[in-house]
């Protein structure tokens, strides 16, 4: 369950991200955050994994205010949500299998149940095959399906996705969307946020939040795109 | 339990794989931390042989109590009583002058010049052993003996071995001040090793709070790796040192021959060898924690 109200984020510099923020994506719900590159979308999602924090308002994540969350509980927060980032984050010092399992690593999970899981999550995302490879030797949407298994492996509750579809070509896009949408089947609250709204056509009734230049401009629980 | 046992073995494993690789700049780190320790703590091993030698060429301390050469036999008897009441005096012996004179004639060889002699020039003299104690209170003891009557001179005769000791608690000192400048080397080579581990992981800190590791997971890695290198530095100086006395025995064992006696150096104690280790590991500790607690709230995630 993901709350905002009335959130105000304005970085150094005067520059306001988002003003007067306010919405709800309910337990179990899958919601898109649309709008252009520069609308608020990178930002808001920061707000919520508690990267950034609100100047006013309140962000609340299961029912905890993050904004005002201290620094030391921050890392559980985390624990309970899934990230995938942009820019995917991945290390390239390490496998594939070894990237995955650096969530479970990080909760204490003992080897042979961490190896089960991170073979499992591999699986969803359909690179079971290359665990032995190194990140960098993946294409750009094995990359991003990478940074997915790793975000679901610690089975969050609440997966945060911030342009997941951006540099990829639209059959990868639409790999990633199917991957998302067996997410949401099993109950998983999703908050993914996307320029492109051509990947939303596969998806007729979704829920939409749009952004722009940092004021949320619809909020639709089930638009549909024609 | 078995989860917090399973970490810590495998941040273990992390901070092992690091120390050696690249194998290199690890041994070589080792290396410079074991040479700064070992040379406090060498000179330290020489001083605790110099301190034995002292004490026991230095044996039970005497007080040799030469009377003035008009003294009558009433004279000595009443020094006698006079020091044998003295409770700081443990045993009392005298040496009549006749007796030291033929001491003198036997153990010197100078029979001829001694016999040319018109009378006796040797005094009369007690041999004073007193009890145990510090060079202060056998001093004290010595000037109250000289002041009684009839004393010509009192004289402690191992007071150079307590200069001796004097002078090697000066040592000491040096050996303590060079310990403390050295354990803050092993601190900043501990810290500047970390500061660049850190910036070489950063990515791997930074996904890793994004994803939700506590700070102390974070910190973990670099704590083990510092007091396995401190601990590692400990070990080598131990060796250094094991080795150099070996070396040093051979030469000392012909030189001691020489002066017709056996004296050997002694390697460090189990006590102070544990003492090493302990401490070196726990400076490592102290260099990474200063340089973890430094350096890595600069790394947030943006």
């Amino acid at each position: 369950m993901i709350s905002l109200s009335q959130v105000h984020k304005r970085y150094p510099g005067g520059y306001e991200a988002l003003s007067n923020v306010s919405f709800e994506v309910a337990q179990g719900e899958m919601a898109f955050l649309t709008g252009h590159s520069g609308a608020g979308k990178s930002t808001l999602l920061k707000l919520v994994a508690g990267i950034e924090r609100p100047n006013s308002g309140s962000v609340l994540v299961n029912n905890q205010n993050v904004g005002v969350l201290k620094s030391s509980a921050l890392p559980y927060l985390r624990r309970n949500l899934g990230i995938v980032f942009q820019d995917h984050k991945l290390l390239f010092d390490r496998n594939v299998f070894d990237n995955v399992m650096l969530p479970l690593q990080i909760c204490g999970f003992d080897h042979k149940e961490s190896a089960q899981r991170v073979r499992a999550a591999l699986d969803k995302v359909g690179l079971l095959k290359r665990e032995k490879a190194n990140p960098i030797a993946l294409s750009g949407g094995e990359q991003q399906r990478l940074c997915i298994a790793r975000a679901i492996v610690n089975r969050p509750t609440i997966l945060l996705a911030d342009e997941p579809t951006g540099n990829l070509d639209a059959d990868y896009a639409s790999d990633i969307m199917t991957i998302f949408k067996s997410f949401h089947q099993v109950g998983v609250t999703l908050l993914i946020s996307t320029h492109d709204t051509g990947v939303l056509q596969a998806h007729d009734k979704v829920r939409i939040l749009n952004l722009k230049q940092g004021v949320l401009q619809s909020n639709s629980s089930t638009h549909s795109l024609s | 339990m078995k989860r917090f046992i399973t970490q810590h073995l495998r941040v273990m494993r992390v901070a092992i794989a690091r120390i050696f690789n690249p194998p290199l700049a690890g041994l070589l780190n080792t290396l410079v931390i074991g040479i700064a320790l070992s040379l406090p703590a060498g000179m330290y091993v020489l001083l605790q042989n110099a301190q034995g030698l002292v004490l026991q060429l230095s044996g039970i301390p005497q007080i040799s109590v030469f009377m003035s050469l008009d003294s009558r036999t009433d004279d000595i008897e009443a020094l006698r009583k006079s020091l044998s009441q003295n409770p700081a005096i443990d045993h009392l012996e005298f040496v009549p002058k006749d007796q030291a004179l033929q001491q003198l004639k036997q153990s010197t060889g100078l029979a001829d010049v001694i016999g040319g002699l018109e009378k006796n020039p040797l005094p009369d003299a007690f041999i004073v052993r007193p009890k145990a104690g510090t060079a202060e209170f056998l001093d004290k003891l010595r000037i109250e003996i000289a002041k009684l009557p009839k004393v010509e001179l009192a004289q402690l005769d191992s007071a150079w071995a307590y200069k001796l000791e004097a002078l090697l608690k000066f040592a000491n000192l040096a050996v303590l001040i060079l310990a403390s400048l050295l354990s803050l080397a092993l601190i900043a080579i501990t810290f500047n090793t970390i500061r660049l581990q850190i910036l070489t992981q950063r990515d791997e800190i930074e996904v890793s709070k994004l994803i939700g590791a506590s700070d102390g997971f974070i910190r973990r890695p670099f704590l083990y790796f510092g007091a396995l290198q401190g601990l590692l530095g400990g070990c080598t100086a131990y060796l250094i040192i094991f080795i150099s006395l070996i070396l040093l025995n051979h030469p000392l064992a012909n030189l001691s021959q020489l002066y017709a006696s056996q004296f050997s150096l002694n390697p460090l104690g189990l006590t102070d060898s544990l003492s090493l280790l302990v401490f070196s590991l726990y400076l490592g500790w102290l260099g990474a924690w200063l340089s973890v607690a430094r350096h890595l709230n600069q790394i947030e995630p943006r």
